[in-house]
């Protein structure tokens, strides 16, 4: 445990010298306020019309969790498919590069425990980025009355799935000795996965269950409405151990090159 | 200390490493010399359990490479080809890491960190960026960071590659002080770093070991030994057969018209063959004297020839 810590330690301290994460944290909080701002525009609307209807003694007014926060974190997950990537592609690409990959593999540590340090490095950094978007959510707090459980599963939601896309995001890091490569890899592989869902959303009976099944917004879309199932957790973190364990054996096998 | 035994190393179909074995006793500091690819940094990277052997055995302190990495880890301290080093970090932030991740307990960290500093000659550099130092202060981060968890044996991969001369006398200088406690293996394929700093020498080419043996009993076995490069108009094989019966000869090399002959220094043939060579009218054409030693043992195994 010490082992993995001095790893992600050391790993954390370089994503906050490093421009890229700061680019990347930018962008992120951007996007996080845009959509966010964008969730109560529409609020604000479906209210006005709710109003109108209900004047006419028709319908009831909107709940803010389903048309601020659902639309929020819908938006959110697709931008993390675009910032993960760049989060993750130095992590052990780098390390190949310069060689520094020679000095933690002779050292008295185990893959387990540098695959462990960078994953967790990066999910810290994902963590605080979650953290520092929740300032909006709290002024939503102040200003109406909204539900917080759903807000809550939202938000372990968005963790599981920036853990599973930084769990794929280090496999390729760990393919590859190219930045680039392992960025452009990880975001071709999380597209694809994200237009499983919109087979999903098109197809019937059988395949539906599939891709259903397999969609990773499928299983996030029940979280951000609230609904937590174990199956979707269960999803998610065997999605993440799988990749982690595929991670550690391209890094174990390239001693047998 | 270090003993490698048989080992063999494939890429592929490419042979790096094949059936090389030597051993290097507890305080001595061998060189592994060799021309560029013959193998000594996929021998170095085995031995520090970077990488895996295709066959035979290599131990380290009694430790086996394969079944105990860790604890061989623990005793060895590694100077890789490519010095490894976090650009971003300051030399002295770098030194923490590396001592955490070679398991020095907390409370000892700070002390090792600023001995490997004062060792290295690092003191004047401490906070700056390792982007931003020389390749000299760079080297020597290499080797203090292979220093810091005081190690038994140090395996340093071509340590005065790419440093100007006062450099290279400064790390030699280095090197032979920390040899003093320590086992130490460094390759090279310069000869005279072998007969400036090291004890021992094990020369290898194309993945073969030509020779292993401590420089006291190299020297002594050309001391006593002379010998002459002939070179004759025709008949080089003929003149090569006649030598060899000469009884005090003992070791004849013929390449087309040209022949090296080596005797113990008591006994000198040269008179006999001088008059083998008048009598069998092969036309001498030159004749002059070498004395045999380690750059012949070394230009022979670049060149691929053998040594008996």
């Amino acid at each position: 445990m010490k082992n993995l810590w001095s790893i992600a330690k050391r790993e954390l301290q370089s994503y906050f010298v490093s421009p890229i994460a700061t680019i990347v944290g930018a962008i992120f909080l951007l996007f996080s306020g845009l959509f966010f701002y964008l969730g109560v525009l529409q609020f604000e609307y479906y209210s006005n019309y709710s109003q109108q209807m209900m004047s006419y003694g028709y319908g009831q007014m909107p709940n803010v969790n389903q048309v601020v926060f659902t639309f929020y974190f819908f938006w959110l997950q697709l931008i993390l498919i675009l910032i993960i990537p760049l989060l993750t592609m130095k992590l052990f690409a780098e390390e190949k590069r310069t060689g520094t990959e020679e000095l933690l593999l002779t050292s008295p540590l185990s893959v387990g425990q540098i695959v462990g340090g960078k994953f967790l490095a990066s999910l810290l950094f994902f963590l605080v980025l979650l953290l520092l978007s929740g300032l909006s959510v709290l002024f939503s707090f102040l200003y109406g009355n909204p539900e917080l459980l759903p807000i809550l599963s939202g938000y372990l939601g968005l963790l599981l799935v920036g853990a599973a896309f930084i769990s794929l995001g280090l496999l390729f890091s760990a393919l590859t000795e190219n930045q680039i490569i392992s960025a452009v890899l990880t975001f071709g592989t999380l597209l694809i996965l994200q237009f499983l869902y919109y087979v999903f959303l098109f197809t019937s009976g059988f395949l539906k269950n599939i891709f259903g099944s397999l969609s990773f917004t499928s299983h996030f879309v029940n979280l951000i409405q609230g609904n937590l199932d174990t199956a979707d957790l269960v999803y998610f973190l065997s999605f993440t151990f799988f990749a982690l364990f595929l991670t550690h054996s391209a890094i174990q096998s390239r001693r047998w090159r | 200390m270090i003993v490698v035994d048989h080992l063999t190393k494939k890429y592929g179909e490419l042979e790096a490493v094949r059936g090389l074995s030597f051993t290097v006793d507890k305080g001595k500091i061998w060189g592994l010399l060799g021309p560029n690819g013959s193998g000594k940094t996929t021998t170095m990277r085995i031995l520090t359990g970077y990488l895996a052997a295709t066959e035979g055995r290599v131990s380290v302190g009694g430790f086996d490479v394969f079944e105990q990495p860790n604890q061989v880890k623990m005793i060895i301290g590694y100077l890789p080809e490519n010095v490894p080093l976090y650009p971003e970090m300051t030399v002295s932030s770098y030194l923490r890491f590396v001592a955490e991740i070679k398991q020095i307990p907390r409370s000892k960290r700070r002390e090792a960190v600023a001995r490997t500093l004062e060792a290295a000659g690092l003191e004047t550099v401490r906070n700056r960026l390792l982007r931003n130092i020389s390749r000299g202060f760079k080297q020597r981060v290499g080797i203090a960071q292979a220093l810091i968890h005081d190690p038994q044996v140090l395996i340093l991969d071509e340590p005065t590659i790419g440093l100007d001369p006062a450099q290279i006398v400064e790390i030699r200088q280095l090197i032979k002080s920390l040899g003093r406690e320590r086992t130490i293996m460094l390759s090279t394929h310069i000869l005279q770093e072998v007969s400036q700093t090291c004890d021992g020498v094990a020369i290898i080419n194309e993945g073969r070991l030509i020779v292993s043996s401590s420089l006291a009993k190299l020297a002594s076995s050309f001391a006593d030994r002379e010998g002459i490069v002939l070179k004759v108009r025709r008949g080089g094989r003929e003149a090569a057969a006649l030598i060899r019966k000469v009884s005090s000869v003992d070791k004849v090399e013929q390449e087309g018209t040209e022949l090296r002959v080596e005797w113990a220094k008591s006994c000198d043939p040269r008179e006999e063959i001088l008059s083998i060579i008048s009598q069998k009218e092969l036309g001498l054409l030159e004749m002059r004297p070498t004395t045999p030693s380690m750059e012949d043992i070394y230009l022979k195994a670049i060149s691929g020839g053998t040594v008996q």
